[in-house]
């Protein structure tokens, strides 16, 4: 089983005895890794569902004052951007590195875009002072189905402290991503990645998806808490 | 896991892509239907589907030739469930609140 | 029982292969970062010690005078941070788990080398950070920072000694992370799951916590800081927020923190008493499984810590009962120890009177817990001496024991010299004696009354003799960790050099050489044998654990 006197792969390290051994060890950290980050955002699911229990008409109240349609164009911006993903992969699998390189731009881009409508959509909420804090103002907005009532803006208030640090974080998660893709980038430019090793991709994907999910969760529970008409 | 399946992914990944947009769209829409209580287990459901899809064809946890990786799904989303279920219990059962 | 002979030649090992600073700190030698970690975590125990040095002394007398309320619960909360989250929690795992885990499964290092070395500098930032929180003004909600006094109220560092926390919780991620890939992809070939020595499974399974968990205390603590900086109302009870909540986050990580704490140091208690007893550890299933299960169980019962926090009592009944499961495992271990000890061949060196110590204070602190479990006592013991005492037994008087018998019976391997075997059972003795001195009093002081986390007793003087007591056994039990300090340090010049295997230990670590290579093994080993197969090592089977080389 010694592999020190075969000539082997450089990107293949010391203390591993096989590439296929190096290549599972690093998706199963991943893995584990994404597991951290699913307890992570845990938390803040928690608190999410203990205030919106006991605030609900509130919570539909603030949730109806941030754009659903821009959250759900998010959404659609973070689907195709994971398929960009396993598009890339596939096409270091069959050595397409024109197509890879595409694929990682494109990538890029639609995260760029996501990070874009987020700062829009943060800067809507500054505007209309609905940013936690001291300049912080809720008044007089109706709770829906219920008109004549209005919802209590401090529990509003931890709507949008869960929204700001729930989306905040994830938007920090994406920016991290953007990081790490830059850097695939600047790999698969080089030709570092084969149909053999392209495990820096392969993780890199899984972490993306990861974020994606995230998203795909906020989405409904926090945009999306009453719009009936 | 660069596993060389004999026929082209491809297709499932564009099934998949197309399933995730009409999930987001149905998200979208379902959620101005007035269901009272089960707007919220819609939304669920819908969003978990579409969390599976993507593990499951896009993160390739179908394809996995050990259960190593699914059980480490399976166990964090035990012990997350865990703490909202245990935390909702106290929650769930303050009369004052 | 250790033998010790002069090798031959200088040879090579993992410490005399590079000199210099850099070759230490930008190593990615697993044994290198376990001693980098080793002189770091004590550095901080003494800086814990100290704390709890001005605690004791502040206690000798009733009134508050050697310091005033607020520097005093500065005193109580730095001593608990830097105990838990800079000592405890990294301890054993960081230490003897970085340097033996690859060794014993016959790895060449753990999967992540460089992460383990990103590790370790995360903690020494989250350390720095925490140093420079204490002495700009520290921090006095307790290290449980309970809401709202820690969000709204204090006047303290509470931001910086959360964000030291969440760095060094990082670190403890990571450890845990480099743990389970290793032990599961990294085995020597024939290094079945049946095989592992309990040391592993009780590293798998803090592991698992140390994923699980952290997590969750990192986002209360982003929570907190967002709380304290923009006054959100999550926490703030005037604002629509819950209390409680913080709580429920904060115990979901910390009482599994508990069992970070322990599960290594139980790791260590089972290969000191296999081969201290020249047995197989009885039962080694039911012990290595029961590892597993307090990992597991020990997420299901946070809310025991808030019985009296203003919770649903029905969910108080529910985490009551669960909190007497978790006992269960613990049990079990501690009967299939005590299985091993009938009929062994029992040698008393310095790191079987740790693991000796380790089975009555781990046992009564567990008991212990037994009474806290119970809503009924609870009620009328929380807050008091009866707590503290509780989880000092199982934290100093199991885990620190149960580390510092490691360090001892695993100083010949990782130093290549022989501690002084006189002075340390002296010491054990010195610990053992100090530390019931120190905490057995407090048990009682907690049944009769006398509350927690304060540095005014005057309303019940007659309690201050059993608090001279305690900060006598303190005294003791300080004196008792500073010997071991010196004669290893002692050792590692005038030491006896060691053997390879100087205790005739089962395990892959002992067939390689003391100190040894920076690979770990000349040969990758490959294991036909079971663990603790101590019968066939005394008969002398020369087949036995002699790896090639």
């Amino acid at each position: 089983m010694a592999a020190h006197t075969e000539s082997h792969n450089p990107a293949l390290l010391h203390h591993f005895a096989t590439e296929e051994q190096q290549r599972n060890s690093a998706s199963f950290g991943m893995w584990i890794f994404l597991a951290t980050e699913v307890m992570f955002f845990g938390g803040l699911f928690c608190a999410y569902l203990v205030y919106r229990r006991w605030w609900f008409g509130d919570f539909a109240a603030a949730s109806k004052s941030i754009d659903a349609f821009l959250g759900g164009t998010n959404t659609a911006v973070l689907i195709c951007s994971s398929l960009t993903v396993v598009l890339a992969i596939w096409a270091a699998q069959t050595a397409r590195r024109g197509l890879m390189i595409l694929m990682l731009v494109l990538t890029m881009l639609f995260g760029l875009t996501f990070l874009g409508i987020k700062g829009i959509e943060y800067k809507d909420k500054f505007v209309e002072h609905h940013v936690p804090g001291s300049s912080f103002s809720f008044d007089h907005e109706e709770i829906p189905g219920q008109p004549g009532h209005y919802a209590n803006p401090h529990h509003a208030q931890i709507f949008f402290a869960l929204y700001f640090v729930m989306t905040g974080l994830h938007a920090l998660h994406m920016i991290v991503g953007l990081g790490i893709f830059t850097w695939l980038l600047w790999m698969a430019w080089k030709g570092r990645f084969t149909p053999e090793y392209h495990t820096p991709l392969e993780i890199g994907g899984l972490y993306w998806h990861f974020v994606d999910i995230v998203w795909i969760y906020l989405f409904p529970l926090l945009y999306l808490i009453d719009r009936h008409p | 896991m660069s596993d060389h399946s004999k026929s082209s992914p491809l297709p499932t990944y564009f099934a998949v892509w197309g399933a995730l947009l009409v999930g987001t769209i149905l998200t979208y829409e379902v959620a101005k239907i007035d269901l009272g209580v089960f707007n919220s287990a819609v939304a669920l459901i819908i969003a978990t589907t579409k969390a599976l899809l993507v593990a499951l064809f896009f993160m390739h946890l179908k394809g996995a030739s050990e259960k190593l990786l699914k059980l480490v799904v399976v166990s964090t989303l035990f012990f997350l469930i865990l703490l909202m279920a245990l935390a909702m219990f106290d929650y769930g059962t303050r009369w004052y609140s | 029982m250790a033998t010790g002979n002069i090798p031959p030649v200088e040879r090579e090992d993992y410490l005399n292969k590079h000199y210099g600073v850099g070759s230490w700190l930008f190593t990615t030698d697993h044994k290198r970062i376990a001693l980098l970690y080793l002189i770091s975590i004590t550095f901080f125990f003494f800086i814990g010690g100290f704390f709890a040095l001005l605690i004791r002394l502040e206690l000798l007398t009733p009134a508050s005078d050697l310091v005033q309320a607020d520097t005093y619960n500065k005193f109580f909360t730095q001593h608990g941070m830097v105990m838990v989250f800079f000592f405890l929690i990294p301890s054993i795992p960081a230490t003897l788990g970085n340097f033996l885990v690859p060794m014993m499964i016959g790895a060449k290092d753990l999967a992540f080398p460089r992460i383990n070395l990103l590790s370790w500098y995360l903690y020494i930032i989250g350390g720095i950070m925490m140093l420079h929180c204490m002495v700009t003004g520290g921090v006095d909600t307790g290290w449980t920072f309970y809401t709202p006094f820690s969000t709204a109220f204090t006047n303290t560092k509470i931001v910086e000694a959360g964000l030291a926390i969440f760095v060094a919780g990082f670190s403890s991620i990571l450890t845990g992370l480099n743990f389970v890939v290793t032990i599961h992809r990294m085995r020597a070939p024939g290094m079945t799951w049946t095989r592992l020595p309990l040391f592993i499974w009780a590293h798998y399974a803090t592991s698992i916590i140390q994923i699980l968990g952290t997590p969750v205390v990192a986002i209360t603590i982003v929570l907190v800081a967002a709380e304290r900086a923009l006054h959100l109302g999550i926490f703030d009870p005037k604002l629509g927020g819950d209390p409680l909540l913080f709580q429920h986050l904060f115990w979901f990580y910390s009482h599994p923190a508990v069992y970070i704490m322990i599960l290594p140091s139980m790791g260590v208690v089972s290969e000191i008493i296999a081969c201290f007893s020249r047995k197989r550890i009885f039962g080694y299933s039911f012990v290595a499984l029961s590892s597993i299960s307090i990992a597991v169980f020990g997420f299901l019962v946070w809310a025991h810590h808030m019985f009296v926090a203003g919770m649903s009592v029905y969910a108080a009944l529910i985490f009551s009962l669960l909190s007497y499961s978790v006992a269960v495992p613990s049990a079990v271990k501690v009967f299939n120890w005590t299985a091993t000890l009938y009929k062994g061949s029992i040698h008393y060196d310095a790191p079987m009177l740790y693991a000796f110590g380790f089975l009555g204070l781990f046992t009564i602190g567990g008991l212990t817990g037994l009474f806290l479990a119970a809503l009924g006592i609870d009620v009328h013991v929380t807050d008091t001496y009866f707590v503290v005492a509780h989880f000092h037994y199982i934290m100093v008087g199991g885990a620190l024991m149960g580390y510092l018998g490691g360090m001892h019976f695993w100083w010949p391997k990782i130093s290549g010299r022989l501690y002084p075997e006189g002075w340390a059972r002296l010491a054990a003795l010195i610990v053992f004696i100090g530390f019931n001195l120190t905490f057995f009093p407090q048990f009682i002081l907690g049944y009769l009354g006398m509350p927690r986390r304060y540095a005014d007793y005057s309303h019940m003087p007659e309690f201050q003799i059993l608090n001279v007591f305690s900060t006598a056994g303190a005294t003791v039990l300080g004196v008792g960790y500073l010997l071991p300090m010196v004669y290893f340090l002692w050792s590692m010049r005038y030491g006896k050099p060691a053997s390879d295997n100087p205790w005739n230990a089962a395990g892959l670590e002992w067939q390689t050489q003391s100190p040894p290579t920076t690979f770990n093994f000349p040969e990758e080993p490959v294991v036909t044998w079971e663990a603790y197969n101590y019968d066939e090592i005394d008969k002398g089977h020369k087949e036995v654990p002699q790896v090639v080389g």
